[in-house]
């Protein structure tokens, strides 16, 4: 993977960003609007992690998320109306009302959930590039997650036996340095929550900028390089912020003043539409661009609004491979 | 030879091997599982049979052991995983409790996860309050997950057979008490379907539902109750879920009284789920109060002596038995 890009894909990349943007901000407001219950983790100002990512890896790579994963399921292929349908639990919604926001999950593009358990999918995306391994194909595994998951024991027993088992797996925190309302410094001994704890797994690790979308794929790019070469995981961590509170209506007053509008300035959209610029492209392509998504998700929210509620005979489907949820035999 | 008998620990290995042999998507992983053939010796033979590629040492990481299991299931395995004693499910119980059993259902259909835990269950052996529980009703209060405890050694094969074909997750429970136990092999090609008890023993007095372990102690009390001119039923459940509740119904309609045998403690043991289905469809049918046998609410103790107060004995079962015999 070479280290320029064409203009053409980093605009699309670009659309890409402003459609996850757009969409959260639809899952905010409609939240806030009583449209969207129980609770939403924003990944506003996270879209360069998910996007660069994904446009580093090949079709049929795997991906495991977080609750906080509506960039990753769009980034993997999930679409707007798809998402913010499962946010209204609508039957049309991707995991037809059986999962919510914490849970969305894009199984056909490789996108292998969103689990709300911090750190629980990281020995699953090993054992998905075990599988991978095992099966023959050079496909890589992707588990994204938060800086305050390397405290958990899942982290790091998931880092162990990918290390030994040399596994083609890619570790990609997103340090937005808070777990929660807790600045992540304050609970975690090692400096670089992620990728200072690597070294203790012989593991190589990469601290990235995650608010720039092309360090953020280049750097995957190498990871997923290496993997695929049979020479094991690589833990990347990818710094970016936050720009909603942690969940639901969190107003994030423990933030130090000053701190969000700091990481503003930096923020992943403008970060992209800079670099564009200094390609040559023009400010009315950018905003063509940005139109272009604001038009997808904004159709999407009236469509995923008027689709049809959850189907109530789907409570009792699923839980098992034949469709059904039996657990006794009748007479 | 018509009097061959193999073991109980034997026929996992055998089990195993046998869907291995099949199925090159079967690999099995877990702690001195590989060349050491298992702290139980349950899984010897399959390392040099199969090799590492498909027989898989893992580190004490219980979390990533399963979690790693989840991960190739979901995405073409048809991994076998093992934890040494189930007391250690609590080590991994995330994935137990919430990610294998939930992720098909959450994410609406789009995943299946067919995987295996396999794990050593149980008391008897002296081995005190942290390698000796009977745990199989921490999984039965998970819906999701599929639970299979043989007692016998072909079962072992038939139902690990199905075990490792299903599409769904299981966790088997092998019983660390009849591993040495012997039987009859199990035949070529041997599949025992999930969710149909066997009758073990015919009688009209009473039935004696088990599982496990308290198969055989419920056989033994079922001997010596017919001593005393009491037929003892007993049924085998061979797996909790799916549970053959028909089969226990159907069994009442003959005998009218009920003992439920289960080594798991009384507090939230399986038992009361069947008691409660009894109740609620078989009121009718009963002649006289149910009884369970179960774990007493202790941690197990050490001390042959202390555990036998505390874990099903054929004493305990006789006499739930004499006392439905005066109604
Ligand atoms: C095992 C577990 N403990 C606690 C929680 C509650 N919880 C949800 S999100 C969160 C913070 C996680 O922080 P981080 O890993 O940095 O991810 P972020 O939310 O910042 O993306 C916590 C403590 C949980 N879901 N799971
Ligand atoms: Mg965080």
């Amino acid at each position: 993977m070479t280290e320029t890009t064409a203009v053409t894909d980093l605009l699309a990349l670009h659309e890409t960003m402003a459609v996850i943007r757009r969409t959260e901000k639809a899952a905010h407001d409609l939240f806030m609007s009583g449209l969207v219950k129980g609770t939403t983790h924003l990944a506003a100002g996270h879209e360069a992690v998910a996007v660069g990512a994904r446009a580093a890896l090949r079709d049929g790579d795997y991906a495991f998320a977080t609750y906080r994963g509506h960039h990753h399921a769009i980034a993997w292929g999930a679409t707007p109306e798809e998402c913010l349908a499962e946010l209204m639990q609508r039957s049309t919604g991707l995991n037809k009302g059986k999962g919510g926001s914490m849970h969305l999950t894009k199984a056909a593009t490789g996108m292998l959930g969103s689990y709300a358990i911090v750190g629980a999918h990281l020995p699953m995306a090993a054992g998905a590039a075990w599988s991978a391994r095992l099966r023959g194909t050079d496909q890589v595994a992707v588990a994204f997650f938060g800086d305050g998951a390397t405290n958990i024991g899942a982290f790091h027993e998931a880092l162990n036996l990918a290390a030994v088992w040399r596994l083609p797996v890619l570790f990609v925190c997103e340090n937005n340095f808070y777990m929660e309302y807790t600045p992540i410094g304050s609970v975690t001994a090692a400096e670089q929550p992620a990728a200072g704890r690597a070294p203790s797994y012989g593991l190589p690790a990469e601290v990235v900028d995650g608010n720039d979308v092309v360090a953020v794929r280049n750097a995957v790019a190498r990871a997923a390089e290496r993997a695929r070469a049979g020479d094991g995981p690589t833990v990347l961590e990818a710094r970016t912020y936050r720009h909603y509170g942690h969940s639901r209506t969190d107003p994030a007053t423990y933030r130090p003043e000053g701190e969000l509008e700091r990481w503003l300035e930096r923020d992943p959209l403008t970060v992209s539409s800079i670099r564009l610029r200094s390609a040559g492209t023009r400010d009315v392509e950018i905003q063509a661009a940005e139109d272009r998504a604001a038009a997808v998700v904004d159709a999407a929210v009236a469509t995923a609004r008027a689709g049809p509620p959850a189907d109530l005979r789907e409570a009792f489907t699923d839980v098992w491979a034949d469709g059904g949820a039996a657990w006794r035999t009748t007479s | 030879m018509a009097d061959h008998v193999v073991t109980y620990r034997e026929s996992v290995a055998e089990g195993i091997a046998r869907e291995m042999r099949r199925d090159p998507s079967v690999v099995c992983l877990g702690e001195d599982i590989g060349a050491a053939g298992g702290v139980f010796k349950t899984t010897v033979g399959l390392f040099e049979e199969f090799g590492p590629e498909r027989v898989w040492d893992t580190p004490i990481s219980e979390q990533a052991i399963v979690g790693a299991a989840m991960g190739a299931a979901m995405t073409g395995m048809r991994p076998v995983a093992e934890i040494m004693f189930s007391d250690f499910l609590a080590c991994c119980w995330d994935y137990l409790a919430n990610e294998i059993p939930k992720v098909r259902y959450m994410t609406g259909g789009q995943v299946t996860v067919p995987l295996v835990i396999r794990t050593a269950n149980g008391g008897g052996l002296g081995f005190g309050a942290q390698h000796s529980q009977a745990v199989e009703n921490w999984v039965f209060t998970v819906p999701g997950l599929k639970i299979a405890a043989p007692s016998t050694p072909s079962d072992v094969v038939g139902l690990l057979a199905s075990a490792i074909r299903s599409d769904d997750p299981v966790v088997f429970f092998e019983h660390k008490g009849l591993l040495a136990g012997k039987g009859a092999p199990a035949p070529d090609g041997h599949v025992v379907p999930f969710g149909e008890a066997a009758v073990r023993r015919e009688g009209g007095d009473v039935t004696l539902v088990a599982l496990a372990s308290t198969v055989p102690l419920a056989l033994a009390a079922a001997d010596r109750l017919a001593a005393e001119g009491v037929a003892a039923e007993v049924l085998d459940l061979r797996t909790l879920i799916p549970l053959d509740v028909a089969a226990v119904l159907r069994s009442l309609e003959r005998t009218s009284r009920l003992v439920v045998v289960e080594e798991n403690p009384y507090q939230g043991g399986w038992g009361g789920t069947i008691v409660s289905v009894v109740a609620d469809e078989g009121f009718e049918l009963l002649d006289a109060p149910v009884k369970r046998v179960a774990g007493a609410n202790v941690p197990l103790p050490f001390a042959d002596a202390l555990e036998d107060q505390v874990i099903p004995t054929v004493d305990k079962v006789a006499d739930a038995v004499r006392s439905l015999a005066t109604y």
